[in-house]
């Protein structure tokens, strides 16, 4: 029965996102504040309905209800609580529920934080999302619908896809999804502005920290999503340019733009067109990503083509939201007024320029993910399009972008000084290529390459600090005065420069890795030796163990340094019973920032085992640079300027004795 | 979960998902078998999704990688290797295609979009007003500064 209410409270959702998606638009085009006043409530009650059909979704899985065939297809009574929750949007019907739950929650979070937005902004802005609620619901009702039963009930579970029993899997889509469909407000204020007819500054300050959540989260999903795949696919890589992959970077590399130049456009009113646009762009490329990965395009063409109907489903709610939109935008920009000037040499300029590259990188990676499937629709013709030639084109685009971050918080508004920002950048390339010859000497040499980027990476995480330095004004000023400059700094600079230094750290941990990291495959005896990365091995033999849903072999490793034991490892091979599915979980123990990844391959017929060593050197950076650029974000996101809702500004409540007159960044 | 094709895809074509180059495929000789790896980097499982043959562990990727030893032994370039390899496979293996007539756009897309965005800002800032230049202060203003600064 419960199940029902659940199933009908999504149909009543879909009524609801119906009248939100027309009546507040009416009556903000006729300023009639009833019709108005509708967006907040109705919003308030979609997610309401919404969550409640996840709640009871949630509560099928949890009591193992297997007459609900979702539930039957993806869950099993013996799995662990956690994972019961999880495999909630483990599954194609549960995710496209999660994403639904998540846009009505932005809508919620819309109508909460934004009190003092104008009426009409906030009428339409709220239609709009429910434009996009409506469209996946009826996909939802119609084509995915997580509530089917089964009768007679089956006693058991099919169990949920192994892989996906892990904690990194179970909490990379929603963190993923909350930066995917994060991005539908700032589509969503796009949108409702070329309604209108009008932009302004105030319009980018409310989208601003729309933009830095939604990134912020998606750069925690990715990285989550790269972290998985390094310890769980057993062969120690961290990205592959996978189809998959590249549809969740697309919209973060949009977004990335998008996040500078609704900087510019706050503070300066120049680039309001550009800014719409990127809005609109980058959750265009959130809804490509969804087309991309939920309709099975990727598998192949051909799989797409014997069971189309989800996929054409997307791809028309995909062509409906793109179309429309840049239609909407070709008609009404041209309306918007361009505000504030600049010099090419200028804080804009260099936003410009970021803006650039970054629009061509996120379209590179557009082109090299569809090429092959539009080539083969059209031609017939099957090519590749892999790793080898993204990492050269998308390497190669990124090296003049990365020269130019530090440059960027150094440069003044409006017009700059070049060669003043390179004079205070001296110290730091000095420094940068010190270190890098340093590190290049630690590491026993190298290709050259590595010697260059491990110097570009330092000159990365140098350049950031630096520009808190100047700004506290530490060189000219007594130490304890910068330092109360410093403390003073509006919290966006602190957060310009922790995403700035974590992005050195993110290069820092690739080209490390790429460059120093060894690799050994041999065959392993009980009590054999191996060596990997100045650290020995010793295989003390294999051991036989039971788990709730899935039997293990495991390895048994002691590492040790110049005769001293320093840790101990476990690496598996684990058969998941119910779906007879094998999965590898891997040795690995960390020394700093290094691990040292251990793999367990085929058994020999002379008792022997094949095993894998991988050394990864600083390997952990990558990831680390990924968590201070979310601190960053989270930190700039608590700038009072930027706080929801709070757009006006009140006097400072600190008082420095040199008043601080930085501009916020 | 957004990977799920891609690991199914893996997971279908493995036997276990043990991975790789095994001990008895690595050459004697260190530089060839280096050569090998770079090359298997580049060229694609056919029956997986997205993999080279250097991470896949389907039998068709290991005899593609036995393949490339041989030749290299047999004193092949890495260029004849891969044109051995295309002759047999077809483009699809690359996993980075060569420039030809039908991969033209996908090479050429990057530098010609940087190129345009480029020209577009040019144009864009050429079109507009310049910024008036500043005069200088005149002493009577600086003067004045100097006063409110101070007070």
């Amino acid at each position: 029965m419960i199940i029902e209410i659940g199933h009908f409270a999504l149909v009543l959702a879909l009524a609801v996102a119906l009248i939100l998606s027309v009546v507040p638009v009416i009556g903000a085009a006729r300023r009639d504040a009833a019709m108005m006043a509708l967006a907040p409530v109705a919003s308030l009650v979609l997610f309401g309905l919404v969550a409640f059909s996840f709640g009871v979704l949630t509560w099928a899985y949890v009591a193992s209800d297997f007459s609900v065939k979702n539930v039957w297809e993806n869950s099993h009574s013996l799995m662990p609580l956690l994972y019961k929750y999880t495999g909630v949007w483990g599954n194609h019907e549960g995710s496209m529920l999660l994403w639904l739950l998540i846009v009505v929650l932005f809508s919620a979070l819309v109508v909460m934080f934004g009190k003092n937005l104008p009426e009409t902004l906030k009428a339409n802005v709220l239609a709009v999302q429910a434009w996009i609620a409506s469209a996946f619901l009826f996909f939802i009702l119609l084509t995915s619908n997580p509530f089917i039963r089964l009768d007679p009930a089956p006693a058991e579970g099919q169990d949920l896809n192994p892989i996906l029993q892990d904690f990194g899997l179970a909490i990379h889509p929603p963190l993923l999804y909350l930066g995917y469909v994060g991005f539908s407000v700032c589509f969503s204020f796009a949108v409702a502005a070329l309604i209108e007819g009008r932009i302004d500054a105030a319009w980018a300050r409310w989208v601003r920290p729309w933009t830095l959540a939604a990134w912020t989260f998606l750069t925690a999903g990715i990285a989550m999503g790269s972290y998985w795949a390094y310890y769980e696919l057993g062969w120690g890589g961290w990205w592959f340019w996978d189809p998959v992959e590249n549809a969740s970077f697309m919209p973060w590399l949009a977004g990335t733009a998008l996040l500078h130049s609704a900087l510019v456009m706050e503070k300066r009113e120049a680039l309001k067109i550009w800014t719409v646009l990127l809005a609109i762009m980058t959750f265009s490329l959130s809804l490509l990503g969804t087309f991309l990965v939920r309709s099975g395009v990727l598998t192949s063409v051909h799989a797409f083509a014997t069971d189309p109907s989800r996929g054409i489903f997307i791809l028309g709610i995909l062509t409906l939201f793109i179309g429309g939109a840049f239609t909407l935008f070709a008609w009404r920009a041209p309306k918007l007024k361009s505000g504030g000037l600049f010099q090419p040499i200028s804080r804009e300029g260099a936003l410009v320029l970021n803006n650039l590259i970054l629009t061509v990188c996120c379209a590179t990676v557009l082109t090299g993910t569809l090429y092959p499937l539009v080539l083969e629709t059209i031609t017939g013709e099957k090519i590749s399009v892999g790793a080898p030639f993204f990492n050269l084109s998308f390497g190669l685009l990124m090296i003049p972008l990365l020269i130019a971050v530090p440059f960027g918080p150094l440069l003044a508004w409006k017009r700059a000084d070049l060669m003043g920002a390179m004079q205070r950048l001296y110290a730091v390339i000095g420094f940068a290529f010190v270190a890098g010859l340093v590190l290049y000497y630690i590491e026993n040499g190298g290709p050259v390459m590595a010697a260059a980027g491990l110097a570009m990476a330092c000159y990365l995480m140098l350049g950031a600090l630096a520009d808190l330095w100047y700004r506290a004004n530490f060189g000219k000023l007594a130490f304890n005065v910068a330092w109360r400059r410093l403390a003073g700094l509006p919290r966006s600079a602190f957060g310009t420069a922790l995403a700035h230094f974590g992005l050195g750290v993110t290069v820092l941990g690739i080209i490390i890795v790429s460059t120093y990291e060894t690799e050994t495959v041999l065959e392993m005896k009980q009590g054999a030796t191996a060596e990997a990365g100045g650290y020995s091995l010793v295989f003390d033999g294999m051991r036989h163990a039971v788990g709730p849903n899935y039997t293990d072999d495991q390895g048994h490793f002691t590492i040790s340094k110049d005769g001293v034991v320093v840790a101990d490892t476990w690496s598996s091979k684990r058969l998941y019973t119910a779906r007879r599915m094998p999965t590898t979980e891997a040795g690995i123990v960390t020394f700093w920032f290094s691990q040292l990844y251990v793999s367990l391959g085929d058994p020999m017929d002379d008792g022997g085992i094949v095993v894998r060593i991988w050394w990864k050197p600083f390997i952990l950076c990558i990831w680390g640079g990924c968590l201070i650029m979310m601190l960053g974000g989270f930190v700039s996101l608590s700038d009072r300027r930027l706080r929801v809702g709070a757009p006006s500004r009140k006097a400072k409540v600190a008082k420095p004795v040199t008043p601080v007159m930085e501009p916020a960044e | 979960m957004m990977r799920r094709v891609l690991i199914a895809i893996i997971i279908l074509f493995s036997a276990l998902p043990a991975l790789a180059v095994n001990p008895d495929e690595v050459l004697k000789d260190p530089v060839l078998e280096q050569r090998a790896r770079g090359l298997s980097a580049h060229l694609r499982c056919m029956v997986c999704q997205n993999q080279s043959i250097d991470d896949s562990n389907a039998e068709l990727a290991k005899d593609l990688r036995v393949l490339v030893r041989e030749r290299l032994t047999d004193g092949d370039t890495d260029e004849q290797v891969l044109d051995y390899v295309v002759s047999r496979y077809g483009e699809f293996v690359l996993l980075k295609p060569r420039l030809s007539a039908k991969t033209v756009l996908l090479w050429v897309a990057p530098i010609a979009l940087l190129l345009i965005g480029a020209l577009t800002m040019i144009l864009f800032v050429r079109s507009r007003p310049p910024l008036k230049t500043v005069t200088p202060l005149s002493d009577q203003e600086r003067a004045r500064i100097d006063e409110l600064s101070k007070g």
